[in-house]
């Protein structure tokens, strides 16, 4: 018999727990977001520099959500959908993560400044400090609109990737911010609709538990009303053209009409069909806005063709 | 001669080992390609090569150089 056979599992954290540190899909929504605004922007960067400077945007954002796992440890532990995270789980040491998260937040930021330019990395930086600082360390547990400031750190990587070709801030990389910044409430609050056991347990203030429902189902409504017109002004901005202000125009009437009936139906009415509504809005939030940053894509390809944009 | 049983540890740690082992590789390799391009900045790398070559002059001498 030999060593490897006495220890079937040991428990000892793999590769793959420490990559789970990071939050692997949340860093596909950052580093697609990140690329449109790096693709949109009038400026090229060399693909090897572009290619990196994702790279590195995706890194301080993994690292953030290591940080995240780290404070939040003991909420993680409560809730059913988070139960299963490296550190409640007992695979990855709160402190191995605090060390993990900390390091490559480090590296990224520089790293990212060497690669494109120090607006580019200071705006990662802050993201950090504002995702795991501003949002988890201080107000996620202390007041309900922690969704609209945990939504500012989500919106970031967009302008990030617009600073690592033009080495600035413009109105257009500020709209695609509040692009992100206005639907990340109305989407994550048709979640918690329907997830309400879980925050409720874990104390976290949640709107539906401090406001009551009928009250999360207004703001829901009132945000998605809200980023509709930030929505068609990116549409009518140099990103923008035609076919961006179409789909645009098709995305949020969807989004309202959806808004619109999380807030029209009563309580019973949802329970009675098990949130089909808010399930559904949730999954299209999610189509929403991948389908809004894949037009200002589309829109900047065209534009190669001499197809797209106002001019 | 004889090669001792690996511990039961590397065993354990292969993964990880072999991961991080990976990232570092893929890290040089990244920023080799990194310098190239920031180096060149797309132009080919020229410098002194004990021969003249007109493109590395400025103009005013019979070069190219501005």
């Amino acid at each position: 018999m030999s060593d490897v056979q006495a220890y079937p599992d040991s428990g000892e954290a793999q590769f793959g727990d420490y990559v789970a540190l990071l939050k692997p899909r949340v860093m596909s929504l950052v580093v697609f977001t990140a690329l449109v605004g790096l693709l949109v922007a009038p400026v090229g960067v060399h693909p090897v520099v572009g290619f990196a400077a994702i790279l590195f945007i995706a890194l301080g954002a993994g690292a953030s959500g290591a940080l995240n796992m780290w404070w939040d440890a003991d909420i993680d532990a409560v809730m059913k959908r988070t139960q299963s995270r490296p550190v409640p789980a007992g695979k990855v040491q709160a402190g191995e993560a605090l060390g993990l998260g900390l390091a490559l937040s480090g590296i990224a930021v520089v790293m990212l400044a060497l690669t494109a330019n120090l607006v580019a990395a200071g705006l990662l930086a802050f993201t950090i400090f504002f995702y795991a600082v501003v949002y988890s360390m201080w107000l996620k547990r202390l007041t309900p609109q922690n969704i609209v400031i945990g939504g500012a750190a989500g919106a970031f990587p967009p302008m990030i990737g617009w600073a690592v070709a033009t080495g600035g801030v413009s109105l257009e990389s500020a709209l695609m911010f509040g692009l992100i910044f206005m639907w990340t409430p109305p989407h994550f609050w048709a979640l918690a609709l329907f997830m309400k056991e879980d925050y409720h347990k874990a104390g976290v203030p949640m709107l539906t538990v401090t406001h009551g429902r009928a009250e999360t189902r207004r703001q829901i409504l009132i945000y998605t009303v809200l980023l509709a017109p930030v929505s068609v002004w990116a549409a009518l901005t140099s990103i923008g053209g035609p076919f961006t202000l179409a789909t645009a125009l098709v995305l949020n009437a969807i989004f309202l009409k959806g808004a619109y009936d999380i807030w029209k139906r009563p309580e019973a009415q949802a329970e009675g069909d098990k949130y089909a509504v808010e399930k559904r809005v949730f999954k299209f939030s999610l189509a929403y806005l991948f389908l809004h940053f894949a037009a200002f894509l589309v829109e900047a390809l065209l534009k190669v063709y001499g197809l797209g944009g106002w001019a | 001669m004889s090669f001792r049983p690996d511990h039961e540890l590397h065993q354990r740690r292969l993964s990880r080992n072999v991961g991080l082992g990976v990232t570092l590789v893929a890290f040089v390799v990244l920023v080799f390609a990194l310098t190239v391009v920031k180096v060149t900045r797309g132009d080919p790398m020229q410098a002194f090569d004990h021969t003249v070559r007109p493109e590395l002059l400025p103009a005013q001498t019979g070069g190219t150089q501005p």
